[in-house]
């Protein structure tokens, strides 16, 4: 039987500067496809690894000033729509001194 | 008996911890810790032995890290330590301290929060910013920070913090309500007929005074000062310095008439220390008179400053003293001041310096 394409998770990589702060988290993870934001997802990997929100966001709230979250190639905010099957990059920004 | 002193080190790229016996002769460096992110502030529970860290990444903002097992591992939190959305979200942590049972954490915007579960979770205490005093707020060159916190060692209701650039402000009532404690300390970047304000100094660093909580000392960026009830007044006590200007401060462990300063040549000339000399003042009778203290620290082409919290003193008597300098150097007394030795050096900017005395 075909693979319903609503149902394909979306896909997020994480950079390993954030991965090391979780013990048990992982470089790429997938979240349900019933996600509807990178907020949500966001959201789903705090439920996964607690804490993991307030390190990519702030609590204005916004993606932090010096990380990048891309879909679709795009940079993203909190209200990027996602749809089954994407890819949700988090990078951490050029930063620092 | 003391089995071994611990100097905690928080650093621009993470936080380190030195280690010696008793005598403090030769120090072991281990770290960096805390995935090199700036802390500002590492300090010890001497109760249970935790190290904790606050501080802020660039990328990840703000947490207070923690290690129950004197620095080999660490966890992290930031549960809590957050305003409510739409207000300018928190850069970093600032000063810790303990008292009780409870944690404070001063932060970058300037405010103040508890935790009663030993940094796991924090609660805002709302009253410090709800202050009337709080629009008129400016920061100083490090950010609105708060980074002197002194809780009072007999009455857990009482706190006084320091703000950069707000001034001196004191609770009696658990944090609920506060009052401005600057009078008599001057802020020379005002205008000539405002230089004694209410509030707005540019308090640098506050420490109280060992089993005299009412008598505090203060760097300004406007001169030394001590005050004898609480902050109600401050009376200077620069003369015989070499400038009004410096960050740190450190009190003697036992001693309320013994103080440290670590003075620099002024804020426009380079805030270094002054004449390319690096010396350590100490007084042994509350700021009435002053004495240099300069064997072992260098004495010639010497463009160092040291930051607010980076000068701390040990419990061992005679008592440790310890500074860290903005170019990554550490300095180590073993004879409350009168001799030196550089104990590490190239490490990264030093923000704090801490010292934890373990039992055996």
């Amino acid at each position: 039987m075909a693979e319903d394409p609503a149902s394909r998770p979306v896909v997020v990589k994480l950079p390993a500067a954030l991965v090391r702060l979780f013990p048990e988290a992982t470089r790429q993870v997938e979240i349900p496809a019933s996600v509807a934001t990178v907020g949500d997802a966001i959201d789903a990997l705090d439920r996964r690894w607690p804490g993991m929100r307030d390190r990519i966001c702030d609590t204005t709230p916004c993606i932090r000033r010096h990380m990048n979250v891309f879909v679709r190639g795009e940079r993203s905010d909190l209200e990027t729509r996602l749809e089954p099957g994407d890819e949700m990059v988090v990078l951490t920004a050029i930063s620092g001194g | 008996m003391t089995n071994k002193v611990l100097i905690l080190v928080g650093t621009k790229k993470g936080a380190f911890v030195l280690e010696s016996d008793a005598a403090r002769k030769s120090w072991e460096l281990r770290g960096p810790y805390c995935e090199t992110w700036p802390m500002n502030h590492v300090i010890a529970d001497p109760a249970t032995g935790t190290i904790l860290a606050g501080g802020g990444s660039e990328w990840f903002g703000p947490a207070v890290w923690k290690s129950d097992d004197l620095g080999t591992t660490w966890t992290h939190s930031s549960a809590g330590l957050a305003y409510p959305e739409g207000e300018t979200p928190i850069k970093a942590v600032w000063s810790l301290a303990k008292s009780g049972a409870s944690l404070y954490a001063g932060v970058d915007p300037a405010g103040l929060f508890r935790s009663d579960d030993g940094g796991e979770t924090w609660s805002h205490l709302g009253g410090l910013r709800n202050h009337p005093s709080r629009p008129h707020w400016n920061p100083g060159g490090a950010g609105l920070i708060l980074h002197s916190l002194l809780p009072h060692p007999e009455d857990d209701k009482r706190l006084w913090v320091g703000i950069s650039a707000a001034g001196v402000f004191h609770t009696a009532d658990g944090g609920e309500t506060w009052e401005t404690r600057n009078r008599g300390t001057r802020a020379d970047f005002m205008p000539e007929d405002q230089r004694y304000p209410e509030f707005g100094q540019c308090v640098h660093c506050l420490v109280m005074a060992p089993g005299m909580p009412d008598r505090l000392y203060q760097q300004n960026h406007c001169g030394m000062y001590r005050s004898d009830d609480g902050g109600r007044q401050w009376t200077s006590i620069e003369a015989g310095l070499p400038s009004s200007f410096g960050f740190p401060a450190a009190a003697h462990p036992r001693d309320p008439s013994t103080l440290y300063l670590l003075p620099l040549n002024g804020d426009s000339a380079g805030r270094y220390v002054p004449d390319g000399k690096a010396a350590v003042w100490r007084t042994r009778d509350g700021g009435e008179t002053w004495e240099d203290l300069r064997d072992g620290l260098p004495q010639g082409n010497t463009y160092f400053g040291v930051l607010r919290q980076a000068m701390a003193t040990d419990r061992l008597e005679p008592a440790g003293v310890y500074f860290g300098t903005s170019t990554g150097s550490l300095y180590a007394s073993a004879d409350e001041g009168d001799s030196w030795t550089c104990v590490a050096q190239h490490l990264p900017t030093v923000l704090s310096v801490e010292t934890m005395v373990v039992e055996a």
